[in-house]
């Protein structure tokens, strides 16, 4: 791929990427995004929290989730730091501990593919 | 903190919270003066001298989730080990500057980290405040904020995933022509 230098680049590119982008986030996420809060206090960022907003941001890209990511204070877990909010649409936010790579991969398969996969079934069944 | 890219990410947070909607954050190297200079300033609702005094204090905080502070005692120590310090000027209503040097071929000077991403991130997480980085490097300069991105791309593009990734590829390009030092140094 071509080195990127400028935001003119940068604009061309996404200009490309439009139709494409805005196909996934209605396909896969009708009812809105999912939100993605990162704990980024002194504590969570010297337990490693940037790699974990890292991995979130890159790995919902690739794997082409509709989300929002962001930072958050402190929510008085330090001892469980990088803490992560995750909170799709419709449901109660869950606060996850200890979310290292290993865990935000899991967070990702096993609780917001899980739960989104869950809901489109149950709407296909409701339909028949 | 292992890198000042993560004491960027961590002062910013205080930025933040203080309600600022601009956030300055200005990296400055120069290898002949020995010095590695960090200033981050916003117009946020500032400090009272006492707060002001106490806040590099680590039993000091204005949080009420915990009771330690920890974010610019860690900066400041950090910044004395290696023979600089740091500085907090703040008006209440005005904003605060929190400025750190550090010696540049100290030992002791973390590495300046994964700065783009840094930025890149924070850009990202706070679209409704302008984020301005600016790189200097012996008297060359290069930098990026919020609303140049909002202005080139549409106000959305900020919070859109692609293009953290595509950002700090930008950032990263750039800074590095500006580092082009050959010693060396431009890996740390």
């Amino acid at each position: 791929m071509e080195k990127l230098k400028s935001l003119a680049d940068l604009k061309r590119i996404r200009e490309e990427a439009k139709t494409k982008l805005d196909l996934r986030v209605r396909g896969d996420n009708p009812e809105g995004l999912v939100q993605v809060k990162v704990a980024m206090a002194t504590c969570g960022i010297a337990s490693g929290a940037k790699q974990t907003m890292d991995f979130f941001v890159e790995e919902l890209d690739k794997r082409g989730i509709g989300a929002v990511v962001t930072q958050t204070g402190c929510m008085g877990y330090c001892y469980a730091e990088p803490t992560v909010e995750v909170q799709l649409p419709g449901q109660e936010s869950v606060v996850f501990g200890y979310v290292d790579r290993k865990k935000a991969d899991e967070i990702i398969e096993k609780y917001i593919r899980m739960v989104n996969w869950l809901k489109a079934s149950y709407r296909l069944t409701m339909k028949k | 903190m292992k890198e000042i890219a993560l004491h960027i990410l961590d002062i910013t947070q205080n930025s933040i919270k203080a309600g600022a909607n601009e956030i300055r954050i200005t990296l400055s190297e120069s290898i002949p003066d020995d010095l590695l200079s960090l200033t981050i300033a916003d117009n946020g609702k500032g400090m009272d001298a006492e707060s002001c005094r106490r806040a590099s204090d680590p039993w000091f905080t204005s949080r009420t989730t915990r009771k330690v502070g920890l974010g610019l005692p860690l900066l400041k120590m950090n910044a004395g080990l290696t023979g600089g310090g740091m500085t907090i000027d703040s008006e209440p209503g005005k904003g605060t500057t929190v400025n750190a040097t550090f010696g540049y071929k100290h030992v002791d000077r973390p590495p300046l980290g994964d700065v783009s991403g840094t930025i890149a991130l924070m850009i990202l997480s706070n679209p409704s405040i302008n984020i301005v980085y600016s790189h200097i490097c012996e008297g060359k300069e290069w930098s990026i904020s919020t609303s140049e991105i909002k202005e080139a791309l549409g106000e959305e593009a900020v919070t859109d995933l692609t293009i953290v990734r595509h950002l700090r590829e930008i950032i990263n390009g750039n800074v590095a022509e500006i580092r082009n030092f050959q010693t060396g140094y431009d890996k740390y």
